[in-house]
């Protein structure tokens, strides 16, 4: 897979944004000054990174609880991102979704979700819409480890069958689904391999490894867009973080997260591989390292600054007519 | 709002009616589409027919002929999957038409209903348009059990962001079922399984019966009967056979339990103080105890009489023929009713 120099600094000014959003989240959440629950992608980010790469303004995505990295990847505003992580009126969804329904739909971006699962069939909605107006786009659900025991991924993975949709169902396995292992909640051991019972191409990839990652999705968008129906892609990772803000992980070792930090952080992996090439320096990194530092510097001031919802506003958006 | 002055209208069925809607706004708009399971019918059955059932009950009858699989979309049997498909559908330009066969099927796609039909454009800051219809049959008094007769709007009517549509007749499920296609929210939309053969006359033209508006079947002094559905239908038999008898009762249908006409139901219990609700769904947490309380509430001063309300006991509808007959409350429980409330001081 050859990527032009532009191709390498986009995957990596995304994969570093996802990493300082939401590591600065860690920060501010612990402040408390963030309402609600907030679940870091830190870790994951060749795997949003690597599939939306492929995805224009055509395409959809749904995502789920733990979606920001799904946001930044599929090019929701940031500052609009983390207002609506605080509350504010300037957010994306007006203060009213908060980070587990943050959504752009002028982006292609369904929704985050706070049902596990939830977001696969609304793939399969934006599949057919896709193929029933022709417009060549395509859709992809990510869901985690947890979501894949979900009767309602089941169900569209068989309709996207049966229908021959341009859907594509990525499962982002970070190891825990809250805090049971997948290997212990997954029976058969595989993911991925459920898929063939649907007679569905699959594909598993290290999911730390953003050249894989994208990779496996150029094969899943290119069939897709020719007709061919759905793929999986499950994408082997883990968390940094637990699995909401505030989990004590008292279900992981202090050596897994050691090994996790060290051995399967997706940021170092690619910088390394791509450096070693030859293809960026260090300069590049830094430009955007700066570059991202502050945007995310504005996107929280920004968010602080921002007003809350007027309270006139409650009954707002409950139906278009009424 | 009875029939328009026109000159083709026709005796129809309920069935013939809601295939009438159907197909003129498959015709006005090319992002409608229908869904749901055997909408058609025999795919890649032995027979090789395009459509063998046009639904179980020939709901949908023709509409592949028409409009082609394209438009019109055989489901697994997969109530989740397809509900939640067309809510993904409806999110990114087509205004999907679903048909849930039973109600009761529903439970079965709820998190697709509750968690994400009803709630993606109050989540959504307003930026998003869900214009999904979910048509299903409800009701009892068709010997079909505990899971194929239920009522269950008034746990749709609970929630909001989610429409609620109980046409009581062919003229009336006509224009309503346009409505509820062009309307820009979830509309889910009852058709009473023991009314499908009913017939009335229906105008061939288009028109449309604005969700949100009660319609007074008959007017009357002494007593309202708010009732919904096929329950409209026997109420206004009682108050036919409670004429005779010297009681003058006014029966109004809300159509729609979601928007709720409440302006209309209170200016009738102002007007004769007594009231009735009638609902098919179970009693606790229904249509009956919601009007009763909107009465109690707004126009208590005007009431002459405690609201009575009319409803099914509070069991699961049951199979054997005389205990089905015994849950359907039916004109002669409604006259009961009226009787109690007129004698109230």
């Amino acid at each position: 897979m050859q990527l032009s120099r532009d191709d390498l600094l986009d995957a990596y000014r995304v994969m570093k944004t996802m990493r300082e959003f939401d590591e600065r989240l860690h920060v501010e959440f612990a402040t408390g000054e963030i309402p609600g629950f907030v679940h870091l992608y830190c870790g994951e980010e060749a795997s949003g990174a690597g599939i939306c790469a492929h995805l224009d303004d055509r395409d959809h995505i749904a995502s789920n609880h733990r979606g920001h990295g799904h946001c930044i990847a599929k090019g929701c505003d940031v500052p609009g991102m983390m207002a609506e992580i605080y509350g504010k009126e300037t957010g994306l969804c007006g203060g009213k979704g908060g980070s587990m329904h943050i959504a752009d739909l002028e982006k292609g971006m369904m929704g985050a979700n706070g049902i596990v699962g939830a977001g696969t069939p609304l793939v399969c909605g934006a599949a057919l819409s896709a193929k029933t107006l022709g417009t060549g786009g395509v859709a992809v659900a990510f869901t985690g480890d947890g979501g894949s025991n979900q009767g309602a991924v089941y169900e569209s993975m068989n309709l996207a069958g049966v229908w021959t949709l341009p859907a594509i169902f990525v499962f982002e396995n970070n190891g825990y689904g809250e805090a049971s292992a997948s290997s212990w909640a997954t029976a058969g051991g595989s993911i991925a391999k459920r898929a063939e019972g649907f007679g569905i191409p699959f594909v598993t990839v290290d999911g730390a490894d953003y050249f894989a990652v994208r990779e496996a999705a150029g094969e899943a968008v290119a069939r897709a867009r020719a007709g061919e129906g759905p793929s999986v892609i499950e994408c082997e990772m883990r968390r940094f973080y637990g699995h909401f803000e505030g989990d004590p992980q008292t279900y992981r070792t202090e050596d897994e997260l050691a090994e996790v930090r060290e051995r399967r952080d997706p940021i170092p992996r690619f910088t390394a591989r791509v450096r070693e090439a030859g293809l960026l320096e260090e300069d590049d990194f830094a430009a955007v390292d700066a570059e991202v530092a502050e945007l995310i510097e504005r996107a929280v001031a920004e968010a602080k600054a921002a007003k809350v919802p007027a309270v006139e506003t409650l009954a707002d958006h409950v139906y278009t007519s009424y | 709002m009875t029939t328009s002055a026109t000159t083709s209208t026709k005796p129809k069925t309920f069935r013939a009616a809601v295939n009438a809607a159907l197909k003129q706004e498959m015709r006005r708009d090319e992002r409608v589409i229908v869904m749901g399971e055997d909408v058609a019918g025999g795919q890649g059955g032995s027979a090789e027919t395009e459509e063998a059932w046009g639904g179980p009950f020939g709901m949908t009858k023709g509409l592949i002929g028409e409009f082609g699989p394209g438009r019109v979309l055989d489901t697994p049997i997969t109530e989740a999957a397809f509900v939640g498909a067309a809510t993904g559908a409806a999110m990114t330009g087509l205004r999907p038409v679903v048909e849930i066969m039973f109600v009761d099927f529903m439970a079965v796609a709820f998190d697709q209903i509750l968690n994400q039909m009803a709630k993606i454009k109050y989540m959504f800051g307003g930026k998003a348009t869900l214009p999904i219809t979910v048509r299903c049959l409800y009701g009892a008094g068709f010997r079909a059990g505990a899971q194929h007769s239920q009522c269950l709007y008034p746990m749709l009517t609970h929630v909001p962001g989610l429409k609620v549509a109980i046409p009581a007749s062919p003229y009336e499920a006509k224009g309503m079922l346009a409505a509820a296609i062009r309307d820009d929210d979830p509309v889910f939309f009852f058709e009473h399984k023991a009314t499908l053969g009913m017939r009335e006359p229906v105008p061939e033209e288009e028109y449309v019966i604005p969700l949100g508006q009660a319609r007074v079947m008959r007017e009357g002094k002494d007593i309202t009967i708010v009732a919904i559905g096929r329950m409209a239908l026997f109420a206004a038999k009682a108050a036919e056979a409670l004429a005779e008898e010297g009681i003058d009762c006014e029966v109004v249908d809300p159509r729609t339990t979601s928007p709720l006409d409440s302006e209309a139901i209170l200016a009738s219990v102002r007007k004769t103080g007594r009231l009735i609700v009638v609902d098919e769904a179970y009693p606790r947490c229904n249509m009956a105890t919601d009007i009763a309380a909107l009465a109690a509430q707004e126009a208590f001063r005007d009431l002459r009489a405690a609201p009575r309300m009319v409803s099914p006991p509070h069991t699961s509808v049951p199979f054997g023929g005389p205990l089905e007959d015994a849950y359907v409350p039916g004109p002669d429980r409604i006259a009961d009713a009226v009787r109690a409330a007129m004698t109230d001081k």
